[in-house]
């Protein structure tokens, strides 16, 4: 990563950072002492098949093929903080019991359509969370701005907890877009372009460009 | 000790290390470069260089342990999983902070030339001029017609692609041909033309990567954008691509690794440097070196705390301190801040390749006959125009085979600059050797106390606006100025504490990089920078090393150090 990446990943300026902060930034601080609650087979299955559900076998390989789940608990083990971990774990049971609410069946028994209106509902409910929480940090940051001296850290940011289904989403994005099936199959893979054109027709359906990184 | 016994001594193997190595063997001297760290040998020791992102386990990101154990590395993009093994490892690298300073190093053959940013720019007269004009610090003691052939000279060799301009604030130089700009870029490049007269512009970046072969390079830039993992095509400048070989061609050149140069043995019945002391790195075996001159390029602040530790009995803060300078001036860019936003439309047009490379809007404020800021100096603006991948947000499509397949086409475009602001030389921003603490070779480590200041805040404030009001004259869209704050160091762009100047009661070194209490000791990596102009420094330091050996062989033979 050079800071010409990093520039074009600011500029992207999504909604939400990418949880873990892993590739973009500093500042958060280290928990080392977190003790990785094991992830299960029965964890891994599931974690395929939400993420299936986002995104799912087309034409192209989806995200169980691409080996999405497996992936996840490994970012989680070793990326994530303490807070973020237990967040992500309790929210497999949460997303099981919505499942239940909403269609009496849990998620691994559901069928692939139910499983994808629970998770529309839950990624509208997941918005309006993330809204809230950047208003809220919004707010906090002006009273930064307003309190604070340059260079120093006293000032303690309150900010609200991230939402499980932002972390389960993020990372089967993440996952797939950087898998061997998902660069090669979703996108048009190119490891070794040997040259740059900086002006070419592009027409609606064709694939992105993909390489190394 | 015969076989201890060379014409010169290279410390540092790094942009200057690597071409005063050339310049000098080439010149016909027997010279010893000494690394502190280990080697890297070229193509075959990248072995990240051919890594697709799925056989990193965690993609290139960073780990909680990685956090943990790179306290200083953890501040910027080089804690990362691709390239961690090129960075030094901060535990056995301390440093102590009276204030925040990121100082993030490479500890190895070729040193920060496998990792750097590439991007090469000439100073100009307004940058050599400015001290004097503006009453700050101590005058360059060179202007551009010194430097203006050196600067030919290098980019020829190194091969710097790029674009003339004939702009009095950059200099053209001689380049390979310039890298494309894509359709946005074109567009937003001539709007700002036309909004500001012709008085701002936007070119594409100058950058070290081959666009055409060139001797002893045959293999251009193959556009994968991973150059800070290695170059297996050798498409960029490095040491291993570019110095070394040429200066191992002339079978006058012995690499020593593992050599951390403790200090240089110092004579004071003839006023100059015999040798230096070298600490092996692995066996703590002291040992010693002698020369007729000694290049010091073991990058800003080693090579002037190398100084420091040097000639104590004669001169307490160490050689070269007589003036009261040495270790002071510290400078580095500043930087994280600018604006992005959307460009609608031009969704017919995409582009193919990964430039290595950006645009640059060169420095527009505080130009001669131009209306005075509130802050001295100026800034330049790197930045790109890109169609987003698949990590944007697609609001409208939450989930599914919607969201996939929007996700596996590009995106809208966006259009972002970053600034990079000029810090002026203040001498109270200082380093200093430790009292208290010392690495794993019991060496004292280097104290930073070190700050922006007023100018450099109130300079912030013009970068933000100004790039705002670029992009949105432009007619980009949504854009939002942003500044994330930044440490000294960051820039990775360090610079002074053995500036060069014209008196030798108010420098370090004179305007050959000489010291002056000990001429035939050339010091000419960033430490010499007397101002820090915007632009990226290194494509100077190759310039000035290159004089400087010039200069040190014409010497040589004339007996004169």
């Amino acid at each position: 990563m050079n800071r010409r990446e990093l520039l074009k990943m600011v500029a992207a300026a999504t909604g939400a950072a990418m949880i873990g902060g892993e590739f973009l930034l500093s500042g958060c601080k280290g928990n080392s002492d977190a003790a990785p609650v094991a992830f299960t087979e029965e964890n891994i299955a599931f974690l395929d098949e939400v993420a299936e559900t986002i995104i799912p076998q087309t034409n192209t390989a989806g995200a169980k093929a691409a080996g999405v789940g497996r992936f996840m608990t490994v970012m989680v083990n070793d990326c994530y903080t303490k807070d973020d971990q237990e967040i992500f774990h309790k929210g497999l049971n949460i997303l099981d019991d919505q499942c239940n609410k909403m269609h009496n069946v849990g998620f691994m028994k559901a069928t692939p359509e139910q499983r994808k209106q629970l998770l529309i509902a839950v990624d509208k409910e997941t918005k309006d969370y993330i809204k809230k929480k950047a208003d809220a940090e919004n707010v906090q940051d002006q009273k930064e701005k307003q309190g604070q001296e340059r260079n120093t850290n006293d000032f303690k940011k309150q900010t609200l907890p991230n939402h499980y289904f932002q972390q389960l989403k993020q990372l089967a994005i993440f996952g797939y877009f950087t898998s061997e099936k998902g660069r090669t199959e979703a996108l048009r893979y190119t490891p070794v372009p040997g040259k740059y054109v900086g002006v070419i027709d592009y027409k609606k359906g064709d694939k992105a460009f993909a390489g190394l990184t | 000790m015969a076989n201890n016994t060379y014409d010169a001594i290279v410390v540092g193997s790094g942009i200057s290390g690597g071409w005063a190595a050339k310049e000098l063997t080439e010149k016909g001297l027997k010279v010893l470069m000494l690394e502190r760290g280990h080697h890297i040998e070229h193509v075959k020791d990248y072995v990240e260089s051919n890594k697709p992102s799925w056989e990193y386990p965690h993609r290139g990101g960073r780990t909680q342990k990685m956090i943990d154990e790179y306290p200083v590395l953890k501040r910027d993009y080089p804690l990362n999983e691709r390239n961690l093994s090129f960075w030094a490892v901060d535990k056995d690298s301390p440093y102590v902070e009276k204030k925040p300073f990121g100082w993030f190093r490479g500890y190895h053959t070729g040193g920060r030339s496998l990792m750097w940013g590439r991007q090469s720019y000439r100073l100009s007269d307004l940058d050599f001029e400015a001290n004097v004009k503006d009453g700050i610090a101590v005058d360059w003691p060179i202007r551009y017609k010194d430097i203006a052939p050196w600067y030919d000279y290098a980019e020829t060799f190194a091969g710097i692609s790029g674009s003339k301009e004939g702009l009095p604030q950059l200099p053209d130089g001689q380049f390979l041909p310039p890298m494309d700009m894509n359709i946005v870029e074109q567009t937003v490049a001539g709007r700002i033309k036309e909004h500001y007269n012709n008085k701002r512009t936007m070119i594409i970046g100058r950058t070290a990567n081959l666009t055409q072969t060139i001797p002893g390079r045959p293999t251009i830039c193959q556009f994968r954008n991973i150059c800070s993992n290695g170059c297996p095509f050798g498409g960029y400048f490095s040491t291993q691509s570019s110095t070394l070989p040429a200066a191992n061609a002339t079978g006058n050149l012995t690499l020593r690794t593992f050599s951390i140069v403790t200090e240089i043995i110092y004579d004071k019945d003839t006023k100059k440097a015999t040798g230096v002391k070298v600490l092996d790195a692995r066996t703590n075996e002291a040992l010693e070196f002698n020369s007729k001159i000694v290049f010091l390029c073991a990058s800003t602040f080693n090579s002037t705390a190398i100084l420091m530790r040097s000639a104590t009995d004669i001169w307490p803060d160490g050689l070269g301190s007589s003036s009261g300078e040495l270790g002071h001036n510290v400078m580095d860019h500043h930087l994280k801040l600018g604006a992005s936003g959307d460009m609608e439309g031009f969704e017919d047009k995409y582009y193919s390749g990964f430039r290595p490379n950006g645009i640059y809007i060169p420095r527009f404020r505080n130009l001669p006959g131009d209306e005075k800021r509130s802050y001295l100096r100026g800034f330049g603006y790197q930045g790109s125009a890109s169609r987003q991948g698949w990590s944007r947000q697609v609001a409208e499509l939450n989930i599914g085979a919607d969201l996939k397949e929007a996700l596996e086409e590009p995106g809208q475009w966006t259009m972002g600059l970053g600034g990079f602001g000029e810090m002026l030389p203040y001498h109270d921003n200082k380093i200093s050797l430790s009292k208290d603490v010392k690495d794993k070779w019991n060496i004292p480590v280097l104290e930073f106390d070190v700050e922006f200041k007023e100018n450099e805040k109130d300079m912030r404030k013009d970068i933000v606006a100004d790039a705002v009001e670029m992009l949105e004259a432009a007619g980009v869209k949504n854009v939002k100025g942003y500044d994330s704050g930044c440490e000294p160091g960051w820039g990775i762009h360090e610079m002074g504490t053995a500036r060069m100047g014209r008196d030798p009661k108010t420098s370090v070194l004179n305007s050959n990089n000489q010291v002056w209490d000990c001429q035939n000791v050339f010091v000419t990596d960033g430490s010499f920078m007397t101002s820090a102009s915007c632009v990226n420094p290194s494509l100077t330091y190759m310039a000035m090393t290159a004089r400087a050996a010039d200069f040190a062989v014409k010497e040589l033979k004339k007996g004169n150090i």
